[in-house]
């Protein structure tokens, strides 16, 4: 059973926790066009990594909160625990993060809304 | 040397005058198979039994064979027992760990009808046709007879009977613990580990599986330590750790896992060993632990040697003999053979000698031993054979005589002829396993050490180490020296000054510590008709299964072990892991290394299921959640059904009345007077801060940025791909601030959503969600007459339509009590949610109730509840839904916003398979036959004649017999449903009854126009 260091509430068990699966992959805004194709492969596609893996985790029976972790799929050492919102500073979690397949794929860049940053650009 | 010829006194036949660890003082009788026996207290069940010359405890698995007591420890293969009475039955306890208490009664298992004449040892004599994987072979063909063969392998399968009175009267506590330092095993280096963490000043656990610490030093009178005999030094390091408030010291305590980041799980046998359990104690405790360092000082296991008959009773591991003559003061035999391939046997035969039994000879396996321990036997006129093995331990259910020949040390061959010795006692060793149970369940990685004959630990996964004689150290001193090393490190790693604790001064025979490499003696008679040699006693798997194994083509040892099942189930391959690995190797004509090794499981022993469970068992083990107005409910009659954790009543039968006279009666009242359902249970989630509507409007289908303060507005949330995945009212209390009913059973999963939505995806949202579905009682008055009852009740606002319309809320008062009114209608009656604080719900029930009598108000459960709104079409999401339907498959339509730019769905929604024509669609049915109830799930076809397999349009969800409308009503998803209003379906039966006919209609069955909603 890991040994899960919340940011919020500190070192905790496992069974605290839920995971939330694979981390960082956007939402395509329904504002954005793109193929069902595309949007499919946001909606259905998970890595199972064998290695380091970005993963969503919630401290479900604590505090409700959720955030980021690098870990090792196969070691289950856990490299890096870093905010929602926010991308891996560790090395390990960097090159993670960069070899993903996702990174500049049409869902990802459409996951940007069009309005807002024309309303910013007024 | 015995203490009396007599055959009464109370410590047993082969009980020694003098010696052991037992309190002679206390004399204990105790049964075994329904005869009574006297031990004492220090015996285990075990010694206590030899102690009175049993040896027969049990038959084997499958060949029920005769198998006696091989070990004093943990890895006793055979002696199998079953103890207790009643209740507290349990099976398969290991008599050697079975510490003797009062009136202890215990029997042998698995033979019938006695132990001495057991009808299964028939599969003995057919033991040629029970080879290995005899299962898989046999009853392959035909696949037809399976079922006929599967009876008979049931009842002849699986070891030991369990209580057939289910209800264990013990109590079983859990417990976490933190620890700087977990050690693993109480011995010489377990001890020694313990110290130098302990006077370092860090929290340390020492764990030992047995009554007392020790381990293996008890078991020996001829090692002094400080030149005093070893308990001494035992009782020193004992009492000055317990003296440590930093030490827990945990006896009959067993570490059974080893998982990640160093949590291990260990079972304290808090008073199995007193017989009657103190009302204030618990029967076993199980410890959960994370350390930050572990110490793993398990010692070893010696192996059997493998001979014709090995498992006879009477034949026992060397040091298990020793350990009963040192620690028991029991002999287990008269006339003892020593049968070794290495020195420490030769320890034995000298503690035999001492004892006074009788010592036929040393059989010894090597070519030219010339130790000092062979030296010393010899000069006390020990017969010692060199270059001999033990080929058969004859006898029926003792052994009575060893066939000893010379052998070829090299090939194990048989090089002349054969002699008998008589003897009832075999001491048998083939050198020792450094117990790696642990170290191999936290993914530590071993090497083979090719001088000792054994694994060693060599790389950890975990923040771990390996100590004395379980790191392959199997000098005494050297032992002791690396536990305190060890435990020195652990304590510095954890963040204190650990300095090695000093070991004492060790006076030990010295010993070589290199077996002899030969891992089976060649028979003399045919492959396969020679005397059965056991690898694994406690599963019956011989050497020639091994071999056939291999010769079938299974290389690999994690093929051999399952298809022979060496090593699986509770041994774990204990005593028989090296033995099995020595023939694989020797057949495939390669090395050990080279074969590798399988992995220990856990438990490392069996763990009860009673301790793992602990307190949360019956009442415990899922909490029922019930709302304040329980009590009234069970007070007239309700029955009740399961929703999520909530019980929930479900109706309220009068006297005589059947389940559906009570929803048909209830249903009706809801329609013609009023009825008052228990609501409490819906989920409440209150919503607030500045974004509180932008946030609605992402997460359910509609818009709701525009609602007005006061008023309440349905909504549908779907998943990110468009399916359904809850429905509720929610309500504007304020500008910011909103009030959410989610289902019942959805809504800790509804809260959960929200949370991850603004948490994950739009934290630049000021909303906060807080559940509050156990802060308000929720009463729901709905029919005709439920404004007059309001009336009656004195509400403190206006009921009519202008001031208090459809789909809007009021804060009052009724019947003097603090309501939030809402008008809302899930049965399409004039219908009031009336929320109270929770504490007020029951009194606003009974309040009610009066008020409603002389309108004949019901009471009325979620039945009747469903019927309702299926008379109206409403759905039920988890019963018309199952995560592939969307709003439009529902003809919800209606409720899905052209205009957001987004909301949770919207993009998957646009997929282009979303718009088939031949997607399932919520459509009502109509029976021809209005009395025909169409079960639910029952599968629609247009033709009930086509041949099979038959075309499947859909299934029924949800299907009622409506009192209201006088006829069967139901829905269903059926393939383009919308499209097929008017036309006949049929639902054939598997009950061999004619299909049922149907007809496809709209949903709204009931007051298609709304037009009761205002009463």
């Amino acid at each position: 059973m890991l040994n899960i260091s919340c940011p919020f509430c500190g070192e905790r068990e496992e069974l605290e926790f839920t995971c939330g699966g694979e981390a960082h992959i956007a939402r395509p805004l329904a504002e954005n066009q793109i193929t069902d194709a595309e949007f499919a492969d946001y909606l259905f596609l998970r890595d199972n990594t064998k290695g380091v893996f970005l993963e969503r985790w919630r401290h479900a029976a604590g505090c409700r909160r959720w955030f980021n972790m690098v870990r090792d799929t196969v070691s289950h050492e856990i490299i890096e625990i870093y905010p929602m919102g926010e991308l891996p500073k560790s090395k390990q979690g960097k090159a993670a993060y960069e070899a993903c397949w996702r990174r500049n794929t049409a869902a990802e860049a459409a996951a940007m809304p069009k309005k807002s940053r024309a309303k910013k650009g007024k | 040397m015995f203490k009396s010829s007599s055959k009464n006194h109370s410590g047993g036949d082969m009980r020694l005058a003098s010696g052991g660890r037992i309190n002679r003082d206390k004399p204990l009788q105790f049964t075994f198979d329904g005869k009574t026996y006297g031990g004492y207290e220090g015996d285990t069940l075990a010694s206590a039994l030899i102690a009175n010359g049993v040896h027969l405890v049990g038959r084997s698995f499958k060949y029920h064979r005769p198998r006696g007591i091989m070990t004093a420890g943990s890895e006793e293969p055979n002696a199998l027992i079953r103890l207790g009475e009643g209740a507290k039955i349990e099976p398969n306890i290991r008599a050697t760990q079975i510490e003797l208490y009062p009136n202890l009664k215990s029997e042998s298992q698995n033979r019938w009808p006695s132990l001495n004449f057991d009808l299964g040892a028939v599969n003995s004599v057919v033991a040629r046709m029970l080879p290995a994987a005899f299962y898989y072979k046999t009853f392959m063909w035909p696949a037809s007879m399976w079922m006929t063969y599967e009876h008979f392998i049931r009842k002849a399968a699986g070891l030991g009977k369990a209580a057939t009175d289910h209800n264990d009267p013990d109590r079983y506590e859990k417990t976490n613990a933190h620890t700087d330092v977990l050690v693993v095993g109480g011995g010489a280096s377990g001890l020694m580990a313990a110290l130098s963490a302990g006077r370092a000043g860090a929290r340390v656990i020492l764990a030992d599986e047995q009554n007392e610490f020790g381990g293996w030093l008890l078991s020996e009178s001829d090692t002094t330590l400080d030149g005093h005999a070893a308990d001494r030094w035992i009782a020193d390091a004992v009492a000055e750790l317990e003296a440590m408030d930093n030490v827990t010291m945990l006896k009959r305590t067993t570490v059974f896992g080893y998982m990640d980041h160093n949590y291990l799980t260990m079972m304290e046998r808090v008073t199995d060993h007193l017989g009657e359990t103190p009302k204030h104690m618990p029967r076993q405790k199980m410890w959960k632990i994370r350390a930050k360092h572990v110490v793993l000082a398990q010692g070893t296991h010696e192996r059997p040697l493998v001979f014709g008959g090995n498992d006879r009773p009477g034949v026992m591991l060397s040091s298990a003999v020793r350990s009963y003559i040192t620690r028991y003061g029991v002999a287990p035999g008269r006339r003892a053979v020593v049968v070794t391939n290495n020195d420490d046997a030769y320890r034995t035969a000298l503690a035999l000698v001492d004892a006074g039994v009788y010592l036929r000879a040393i059989i010894d396996m090597r070519p030219a031993p010339a130790t000092p321990l062979v030296s010393e036997a010899m000069r006390r006129g020990i017969n010692v054979y060199t270059s001999h093995a033990l080929v058969d331990a004859e006898g029926t259910r003792h052994v009575g005589r060893a066939k000893v020949a010379r052998i070829n040390p090299k090939d194990g061959s048989i090089t002349g002829d054969a002699f008998y010795l008589d003897c009832d006692l075999v001491a048998m060793s083939a050198g020792f396993t450094p117990i790696v149970n642990l170290h191999s369940q936290a993914r530590g990685k071993l090497d083979w050490d090719d001088q000792q004959l054994c694994f060693r630990p060599s790389t950890y996964h975990e923040a771990a180490q390996c100590v004395g004689a379980s790191n392959g150290i199997f000098d005494l001193g050297d032992a002791m020296a690396d536990g305190a090393k060890a435990g020195a490190a652990a304590a510095t790693a954890a963040g204190f000054k650990g300095s090695d604790a000093k070991a004492p001064q060790v006076d030990a025979p010295v010993q070589d510590y290199r077996p002899l490499a030969l891992w089976k003696v060649v028979s003399d008679a045919n492959p396969g008709a020679g005397p059965k040699a056991f690898i694994d006693f406690q599963n019956d798997v011989t050497a020639s299964d091994i071999k056939l194994a291999v010769r079938e083509g299974y290389h690999s040892v994690e093929h051999v072990k399952r298809y022979t099942t060496n090593g699986m189930a509770t041994d774990q391959g204990k005593t028989s892991n090296i033995n099995a690995l020595g023939i694989i190797a020797d057949q495939l004509d390669d090395k050990i290394p080279n074969v590798g090794t399988t992995t220990f499981r856990m438990p490392y022993t069996p763990a009860s299921f009673g301790g793992i469970a602990g307190r949360e068992i019956k009442g415990l083990f899922d909490p029922i959640r019930g709302t304040r107005m329980d009590q009234w409910h069970h007070d007239h009659g309700a029955t009740f059904e399961h929703v999520g954790q909530w019980m929930r009543a479900w109706y309220y039968p009068q006297s005589g009345e059947s389940m559906d006279d009570a929803v048909q009666r209830e249903v009706k009242a809801a329609r013609t007077t009023a009825g008052l359902l228990d609501a409490s249970t819906l989920g409440k989630i209150d919503i607030r801060g500045k974004d509180a509507a932008e946030f609605l409007n992402r997460v359910y289908t509609n818009a709701w940025l525009k609602l007005p303060v006061g008023r309440c507005r349905y909504g549908l949330m779907l998943k990110d791909d468009g399916m359904v995945m809850d429905d509720g009212v929610t309500s504007r209390l304020g500008e910011n601030h909103f009030h959410m009913t989610t289902t019942t059973g959805g809504a800790a999963g509804v809260l959960d959503w929200l949370e991850e939505w603004h948490q994950t995806e739009w934290p630049e949202l000021e909303v906060y969600m807080t559940s509050v579905t156990e802060q308000w009682s929720v009463s729901t008055l709905s029919g005709p007459n439920a404004k007059k009852i309001m009336n009656k009740l004195g509400c403190s606002v206006p009921l009519d339509d202008e001031n208090f319309p459809f789909m809007s809320f009021k804060d009052a008062t009724l019947a003097g009590l603090p309501v939030r009114i809402f008008r809302i209608s899930f049965t399409g009656e004039l219908s009031y949610e009336i929320n109270t604080p929770a504490r007020l719900g029951l009194a606003l029930w009974k309040n009610i109730m009066a008020a409603g009598e002389e309108f004949g108000i019901t009471p009325y459960g979620t039945e009747a509840m469903h019927v309702l709104r299926a008379e109206k079409g409403f759905i039920i999401v988890g019963q018309e839904t199952d995560g592939s339907v969307t709003p439009q498959d529902l003809g919800m339509d209606w409720i899905v916003s052209k205009k957001k730019d987004d909301y949770i769905g919207k993009r998957a929604l646009e997929r282009a398979s979303m718009s088939l024509d031949n997607r399932k669609q919520l459509v009502g049915l109509v029976t021809e036959n209005p009395k025909d109830i169409i079960p639910e799930g029952a599968h629609a076809v247009l033709d009930p004649n086509q041949p099979m397999p038959m075309e499947m349009l859909g299934q029924v969800t949800s299907s009622y017999y409506s009192p209201n409308l006088g006829k069967s009503i139901a829905m269903a998803l059926l393939k383009g449903g919308h499209k097929m209003m008017g036309e006949t379906v049929y639902f054939p039966m598997i009950d061999g009854q004619p299909p049922i006919k149907a007809t496809i209609t709209d949903t709204a069955f009931y007051d298609p126009k709304g037009e009761k909603i205002n009463g």
